[in-house]
C-alpha cells in the first residue's frame, strides 16, 4: 500500500488488492484547482493498471466531466463541499463511485446528454452541454441515487479489456 | 494561462503554452482569445500541440473562440494530440473546424516560414 498525499486533499489511499487489482479512494474539497490535482493523483494512482494511452485518456476525460459537474452544478462553484471518489479495478474495467453533498440533479435524474449537432449554423452552436454526452457515451451501468443529502453517482468505464500496448 | 501569437499579413498563429485546456482555464482562454483576435486577419490558426488534455469546457471555449471571430474570419486548429482529437471526434465538432495535423501543414502554401512578429502573453 502506498499513501500519496496531495495538497489540500484530505485523503488518497491506493491499495493493491489480491490479484493486483487497484482500488483508490480520494476525498477533496471541491474547487476547480482541486479537481485538477485530484485527476493528476488519480491518473498516477491508476498507473498499476497499465492502461493504454487511449483508455487512460478516456478515464481522465470521464472523471473530469463528472467532477466538473459536481463543482459547477451540485456545489454551484461555491467551493463549499467535499467530493468523494472511489475507483476500483474490476474484470469489466474501472468501477467508479462519486459522492457529494451538493444540490440534487435536476428532476432527480442525470441529464440525457443528447448528441451534439455539428450541422447547425456556427452562431447557433452551443458552447456547453457536451459533458453528459461524453459521460454517457464513455460509460456503462450509470446509476444515480439521492441519499438523504448526498448524491451518489456510479458507473463503469470499460477500460483495460485488451492487452496493454505499453 | 500562457499564449503566444505570431502575426503575418493575412493570418495569425496563436499557440497555447498549456498542457491542459480544461474547466480551470476555459473562461480565461475564451476571453483572452477575444482580446487577441479583435483585429485578427481572416485566418486564425490555433496551435494546440502543447495541449495533452481537453475537457468539454475546453471544447466549449474553442467553439466560443471560433464564434467570436464572426462569419468573415475562421479559426483553424493544428496539432491535436490523440486525447484532444478524441473529444472533437466524439462530439463531431471536428467537422466544424479545419484541422491541420500540425502547424507546418497549416502554413503550407502561405509562402511563409514561421517567422512572423511574435508576442507572448
Amino acid at each position: 500500500m502506498r499513501i500519496e498525499p496531495i495538497p489540500q486533499c484530505a485523503e488518497l489511499v491506493e491499495e493493491h488488492l489480491p490479484g493486483n487489482s487497484v482500488e483508490l479512494r480520494l476525498v477533496f474539497p471541491c474547487t476547480q484547482p482541486n479537481v485538477r490535482r485530484a485527476l493528476s493523483s488519480t491518473m498516477s494512482g491508476l498507473g498499476a493498471m497499465n492502461l493504454c494511452e487511449d483508455d487512460s485518456s478516456t478515464v481522465e476525460l470521464v472523471l473530469a466531466e463528472v467532477l466538473n459537474n459536481v463543482t459547477e452544478h451540485a456545489y454551484r462553484d461555491e467551493a463549499t463541499g467535499m467530493i468523494e471518489l472511489h475507483l476500483k479495478q474490476t474484470e469489466n474495467g474501472l468501477s467508479c463511485r462519486v459522492i457529494d453533498n451538493g444540490q440534487c440533479m435536476p428532476r432527480n435524474s442525470p441529464p440525457q446528454g443528447h448528441p451534439p449537432n455539428p450541422n447547425r449554423p456556427l452562431e447557433m452552436q452551443p458552447e456547453g452541454g457536451f459533458g453528459w454526452f461524453l459521460i454517457r457515451h464513455l460509460t456503462s451501468d450509470l446509476t444515480y441515487m439521492r441519499n438523504a443529502a448526498s448524491n451518489v453517482l456510479s458507473f463503469r468505464i470499460a477500460v483495460g479489456q485488451s492487452v496493454s500496448r505499453n | 494561462m500562457q499564449l503566444e501569437t505570431a502575426h503575418y499579413d493575412d493570418f495569425m498563429v496563436v499557440t497555447l503554452l498549456e498542457d491542459r485546456l480544461d474547466a480551470a482555464i476555459a473562461l480565461d482562454f475564451k476571453d483572452t482569445m477575444r482580446d487577441l483576435t479583435l483585429d485578427a486577419p481572416p485566418r486564425v490558426i490555433l496551435d494546440l500541440a502543447n495541449v495533452r488534455f481537453l475537457d468539454s469546457s475546453g471544447l466549449g471555449a474553442v467553439i466560443g473562440a471560433m464564434k467570436q471571430l464572426g462569419n468573415r474570419r475562421k479559426l483553424e486548429l493544428a496539432g491535436l494530440k490523440p486525447a484532444v482529437d478524441k473529444v472533437f471526434r466524439l462530439t463531431r465538432m471536428d467537422t466544424i473546424f479545419v484541422i491541420h495535423p500540425d502547424l507546418a501543414s497549416a502554413l503550407e502554401g502561405t509562402g511563409t516560414s514561421q517567422t512572423g512578429q511574435a508576442h507572448a502573453y
